[in-house]
Order: C-alpha cells, then sequence, then structure tokens
C-alpha cells in the first residue's frame, strides 16, 4: 500500500504562526500548500540551477486555480479580493515555495491588472481577450517593464519613447531589471508619448503599451544574474524602432503615470506578504532545526539566547502580518492606503531581513549551505526591500502624505 | 446517474498521533484531513462526471464520523462534489469495519431510496486504519458486485471496465452499474480545490444522519459490537543505525543482496 504522504516538513502552523482567517481562506492557503508541496518543492532547487520556471507550471498552477484569484470573472479570473491572492501568497510559502517562485509564477499580477482596469472601452476588451484571459488560463507569460537604465523607482522620468506613426507607435529605448522578461509572451510597457524627463514635467506624458515578443526590434538584451530569486528570470529589454500597434495601447494615452501608481499599493502589500511569508516559513524552520539539534548534550533550544531570539522573531512575523493583513482589507474595502502599504511593506522587510538573519545564524555552518532552504530565503528577502519602491523612497512618499515633509 | 463517494477524515499522517485511553484513535485531539487515498477517489467521480457531461450525474460525498468528519465532505465539495452527507452519532464512536460498513451501506440506500444510486466509490484503504475492506464489505451488504483495486476506470452507458494492477498480473475487469469502485492511488493526481471551488461549496447542501434516521440500532455498531478491538498500542521504536555493507573486495552486492533477501525485500 503505498499511500503518498506529505514530506513531514515544518510550516508556519506548525511554529505556531496561526495563518488563519475565513475557512474558505483557510481552505485556499492550504489548496495552495499541497500544489506547492507536490508540484514545486520537489524540483524548487532544480529551477533555482536553471535559472528559470518551466512554462508547465504556469498551466498547473492556472489549472489549480491559483493563477486567476484576485482577478475578476469578467477577464478571465476567478474572483476574490486582495486578501485572497495573498492568502494565496501565505500558502505557498507554507508549502516550501520562494520569493523567485511567487515573483516569476506571478509576475501577471503586475503585469495584467493595468490591462484588465482597462477592459470597460471595446479596444480595451480586445486586449483582454489577446492577454488578460490566455494569461489567467497559464498559456501565456507577461512581464512589466517600467525601470530603465537610467532610473528605477522615478516612473516620470521615463525615457523610452513611443511616436505615433499612423496607426501604429515607433517605440525606442531600454528597460531592466524585468521579471520573466526572457520568457515573456508579452510586456506591459511603460513609454513616453509625451511630456518631458525632466523633473517635474514627466507625469502626464507616460502611456502602457503592451509589446508582444517577437515584434521586429523588440529583443531580449541579457538575461541578468542575480543575488537571489534565481528561479526568476530577470532580463534587459531592447526597443529599437519598435512597431507597435495603436490598439495595444492600455487605456488613455497619457494615463499611464496613474495607472501605474494605482496598482503601486497592490505591489507593495504582495511584496510585503512575501516578506512576512518567508519570515514566517524560516522560523518554522529554525525553530525545529532548534529543538533536534543538540550542543553540549542538549538541544538547541534549550539555551535562553536561541529561544529568545525565536520569540523575537515570533513577535516580530505576528505583527507584520496583522498589519499587512488589516491594511489590504481596508484596500479591499475601498479606502485610499497609499502611505499605510509603505508602511506595511518597510516593516515586513525589516522582519524578514531579521528573522532569516536570524535563521541562518541558528542554522549555523548548515544555514550558510547552498540548498538549505533558509540560506536561500536570506538571499531572496534581500530584494523586497529595493523593488516596487526601495525603503528609501517610500519612506519620503509616506513622509509627504502622512505630512511629515515640513 | 447518481454516484455516492465515501470519504473519510483522518488523523493527519503527519502529524503527531494517538490513541484515546481505551485504544481507539483519537480524533478529537490532533488535526485532521479528508484521506488522501480518498481524494483519488472523489477525482474520479469528478472525471466520470466530466467526461460524460452529456448527462446528468451527481456526485454525493459521503462519510460516517464524529463532527469534525464534516471537513472531509467540505473537502470534497470543495474539490467539485455536488452535495455531501454525513452520519454522526455518538454511539457509532470505535465501530469496527463491520460497523462502519453497515452505516455506510444504510446510508447508501437511504441515499438511493431518494433516487437510484448508480456507483459507489471508494479509495483503496483508510490512511489511518488502512484496513481496505469496507468496500468488499459495503458490496456485499448492498448486494452489489465490488470491482476493487482500480487504476483506470473507463466507462460507457451502465458499462464500466477498469484496469487493476496486481503484483503478478494485471487484470482487466468488467462490469455492468451498479457497482461498488475502489480506486488506487495510480489512478490520477487528485486535483486541488480552486478558489472558485472553495467559494462554491460554501452554498452546497450537506445533510446530516444519525443512527435512527438510518434504521440502525446502537447496539449493533460501536466498540460493544465490534468484533476487534486493539488490546495494546505501542510507539514505534525509535530508528536505529542500522546496518552498513562495506564494499572492500568486490563482495559488496553480494552482501546487500543476502541482508535484502533475509528482511524478504527481495
Amino acid at each position: 500500500m503505498s499511500a503518498s504522504s506529505t514530506a513531514a516538513l515544518p510550516s508556519a502552523l506548525s511554529s505556531g504562526v496561526v495563518f488563519t482567517g475565513t475557512p474558505e481562506r483557510d481552505a485556499l492557503r492550504e489548496a495552495a500548500a499541497a500544489f506547492t508541496r507536490r508540484e514545486v518543492a520537489p524540483h524548487l532547487d532544480a529551477w533555482e540551477d536553471a535559472g528559470a520556471l518551466p512554462r508547465e507550471l504556469h498551466r498547473a498552477a492556472a489549472k489549480a486555480g491559483l493563477i486567476g484569484v484576485g482577478f475578476a470573472e469578467e477577464v478571465g479570473g476567478d474572483g476574490g479580493t486582495l486578501v485572497d491572492s495573498l492568502t494565496v501568497t501565505e500558502g505557498i510559502f507554507d508549502g516550501g515555495g520562494s520569493g523567485g517562485l511567487i515573483a516569476s509564477l506571478f509576475t501577471h499580477g503586475i503585469a495584467l491588472p493595468h490591462i484588465a482596469a482597462a477592459g470597460h472601452t471595446p479596444a480595451g476588451a480586445d486586449l483582454v481577450d489577446r492577454f488578460v484571459r490566455p494569461t489567467l488560463a497559464g498559456e501565456l507569460i507577461g512581464s512589466l517593464a517600467i525601470t530603465e537604465p537610467d532610473g528605477g523607482s522615478d516612473v516620470a522620468s521615463i525615457r523610452t519613447t513611443a511616436v505615433r506613426d499612423g496607426d501604429h507607435y515607433v517605440v525606442n529605448g531600454a528597460k531592466t531589471f524585468i521579471t520573466s522578461g526572457t520568457r515573456a509572451d508579452f510586456v506591459t510597457t511603460a513609454v513616453r508619448t509625451g511630456g518631458s524627463f525632466e523633473p517635474g514635467k514627466g507625469h502626464g506624458g507616460v502611456s502602457l503599451l503592451v509589446v508582444e515578443a517577437g515584434t521586429p526590434g523588440f529583443t531580449v538584451d541579457r538575461k541578468l544574474e542575480k543575488l537571489g530569486w534565481h528561479c526568476s528570470d530577470t532580463a534587459q529589454l531592447s526597443y529599437v524602432d519598435v512597431r507597435v500597434p495603436v490598439a495595444n495601447l492600455v487605456g488613455e494615452e497619457g494615463s499611464g503615470f496613474v495607472q501605474i501608481a494605482q496598482q503601486f499599493v497592490v505591489e507593495r502589500l504582495g511584496l510585503a506578504v512575501q516578506g512576512y511569508a518567508a519570515a514566517a516559513r524560516a522560523l518554522a524552520l529554525a525553530a525545529t532545526y532548534a529543538s533536534e539539534r543538540q550542543t553540549f548534550g542538549k538541544p538547541l533550544a534549550t539555551r535562553q539566547v536561541i529561544r529568545h531570539k525565536l520569540v523575537e522573531m515570533r513577535r516580530q512575523v505576528e505583527v507584520a502580518r496583522t498589519y499587512t493583513h488589516a491594511v489590504a482589507a481596508r484596500h479591499d474595502a475601498g479606502e485610499q492606503v497609499i502611505a499605510e502599504a509603505c508602511l506595511a511593506k518597510e516593516t515586513a522587510v525589516k522582519t524578514a531581513e531579521h528573522v532569516c538573519h536570524e535563521a541562518v545564524q541558528i542554522f549555523g555552518g548548515a544555514g550558510y549551505m547552498r540548498g538549505s532552504e533558509v540560506e536561500r530565503h536570506y538571499r531572496d528577502v534581500r530584494l523586497l526591500g529595493i523593488g516596487g519602491g526601495a525603503n528609501e523612497v517610500l519612506a519620503d512618499l509616506s513622509a509627504r502624505l502622512l505630512g511629515y515633509a515640513g | 446517474m447518481n454516484i455516492v463517494v465515501c470519504v473519510k477524515h483522518v488523523p493527519d499522517a503527519t502529524a503527531d498521533r494517538k490513541f484515546e485511553s481505551d485504544n481507539t484513535v483519537d480524533r478529537e485531539g490532533v488535526d485532521g484531513l479528508l484521506s488522501e487515498l480518498d481524494e483519488y477517489a472523489v477525482e474520479q467521480a469528478l472525471q466520470l462526471r466530466e467526461k460524460r457531461s452529456d448527462e446528468e450525474i451527481s456526485v454525493t460525498a459521503l462519510t460516517v464520523g464524529p463532527a469534525k468528519a464534516a471537513d472531509a465532505v467540505r473537502k470534497a465539495l470543495q474539490m467539485g462534489a455536488d452535495k455531501g452527507v454525513h452520519v454522526s452519532d455518538d454511539a457509532i464512536a470505535g465501530s469496527d469495519y463491520l460497523g462502519t460498513s453497515l452505516v455506510l451501506a444504510k446510508a447508501i440506500e437511504k441515499i438511493g431510496s431518494e433516487q437510484k444510486v448508480d456507483l459507489v466509490v471508494f479509495g483503496m484503504a483508510s490512511t489511518d486504519a488502512s484496513g481496505g475492506v469496507v468496500p468488499a464489505m459495503v458490496a456485499e451488504r448492498l448486494g452489489l458486485p465490488q470491482v476493487t483495486l482500480a487504476s483506470v476506470i473507463e466507462s460507457q452507458g451502465d458499462q464500466v471496465r477498469i484496469k487493476r494492477d496486481g503484483d503478478t498480473a494485471t487484470e482487466v475487469i468488467g462490469a455492468t452499474l451498479p457497482i461498488v469502485l475502489s480506486v488506487t492511488d495510480q489512478s490520477g493526481e487528485a486535483r486541488y480545490p480552486s478558489f472558485k471551488g472553495i467559494m462554491a461549496a460554501k452554498k452546497k447542501p450537506v445533510e446530516s444522519y444519525s443512527l435512527s434516521d438510518l434504521g440502525v440500532e446502537a447496539s449493533e455498531v460501536g466498540a460493544e459490537a465490534a468484533y476487534s478491538a486493539v488490546e495494546e498500542a505501542t510507539a514505534r521504536p525509535p530508528r536505529t543505525a542500522g546496518e552498513i555493507v562495506t564494499d572492500e573486495d568486490g563482495s559488496g552486492a553480494t552482501a546487500l543482496a543476502e541482508f535484502l533477501a533475509s528482511k524478504k525485500f527481495i
């Protein structure tokens, strides 16, 4: 009798961190964790080495109903709120997933929202049919390209241009640090259709264009190597006289900055979840190790210096999760939570960095070894304070929004 | 077509499982879940419904167990079953295979009194007791053919054909509905409950039956009526160091083969 049993790896639950919500969210989290234990965890090291996820995983995740959560049924999604999609992320970490996996398997979370939101016009509906539905079905992979070699968080200063020529835009420029960019079938690209990239003049001239792979002049310049997120491919993209149909414009011309800004709350809260969920997983691994690993004749966890570390790790995870959920619930309720999303991300980033650092410390030499899960989380979480708005940029944004800017 | 899938709520195999003072399984103190082997049964029932989408096919998940066992039915509903039936009665606690099969058979008869049951599907065994005999017992009680341990299931009209992989031979068995079917863990990976499925399950009906609803006397089931009982249980001994075969002169393979043969592995 060969009952296949799930590997008895620790989960956040086993460390006492209780990821609970409604019974339905608990079921969703468990489904995501079960998917990850079976379809991801056994292969993740190989995908880290390969530097990319296989396409079949996107189809499998879509079939399992994970890709469409958080997208409306009208655009091919499964419905659900931001809290529901954050619950999927929690489950994936609990099942042994990683930040790189989330970034790459769920790139559609940043590539599609603008297209889905602009789907109410006939032209927008056509883009939904061409890009949103097939991506949510796991058939296409999309990327979002904003950052350029000359600037990152400063969206208003982008230099990639799109000049109207009849029924086309002619795009010229370069984008870098583009997640899933080497595999993408289409790239939602921020381009300048007007205004100027000089400080203070750029907001109105930014537009979003969907550029399809294979369009002449559009190429992957380089696959970029990174500190962490190894299973997530990252590209530098080049646009040389790329002719893109005007029909691929997302929303109104010149509305790109607003569209991008509107999605930042979701992206930042998503990164906050990655922070505390990675931390919860690292805590679970470290707590299990500390109770099993004997030093000087006793388990590590009997040492006060170790168990107090575990308590502090737990405290930070609990606080980061509770606050992030509270902000996400307010976002779902329609409140404006731009500043709060920044605070949640900062809290979760600090939690992730502290907890993963301490987890590696508790594992000692074993935690420094490639292939140990805490080592991967330690490298992966370093990105969280940089991507989706660097800590410093968000702190300054918060200062202005909260009235502390003098 | 009316399909009933029998599902069991079992203690999580990855948790620290315990017995009660009367040597029955502690079902309250540990986290439970739908027996993994029963997920394959739910999957096969759902696949049959999908393959024969031009027919009206209803899939009912049936469980017997305490209040928490409702979670097993809920999971089946989240995967896609249409409705659930939960038989719960304090008198059932401690039932052996015979008692359990009696309750299941009576519940299936009751479900069938509203609409004839064409197919009863089981997993190959539960992941806690691992008996694997309940499907045969239920078939006997219902007077239906038993087609067990299927790894491949095909159906057309009222004809069902299965493949059963044995240790020495593979059999292909044909049967005419209604039957009792059990499926193995080779029959195809079970689906994950999707977000849509999870939300839809909230609205699906679950009926609760007590023993009196089924016309079963309390004295026919439970620990008192059981033909078998656990007298004693001992925790698994801790892992030992094992035996290391050192190959210095090329005799390692022989020594390894002898060791495996002595343990009857080969």
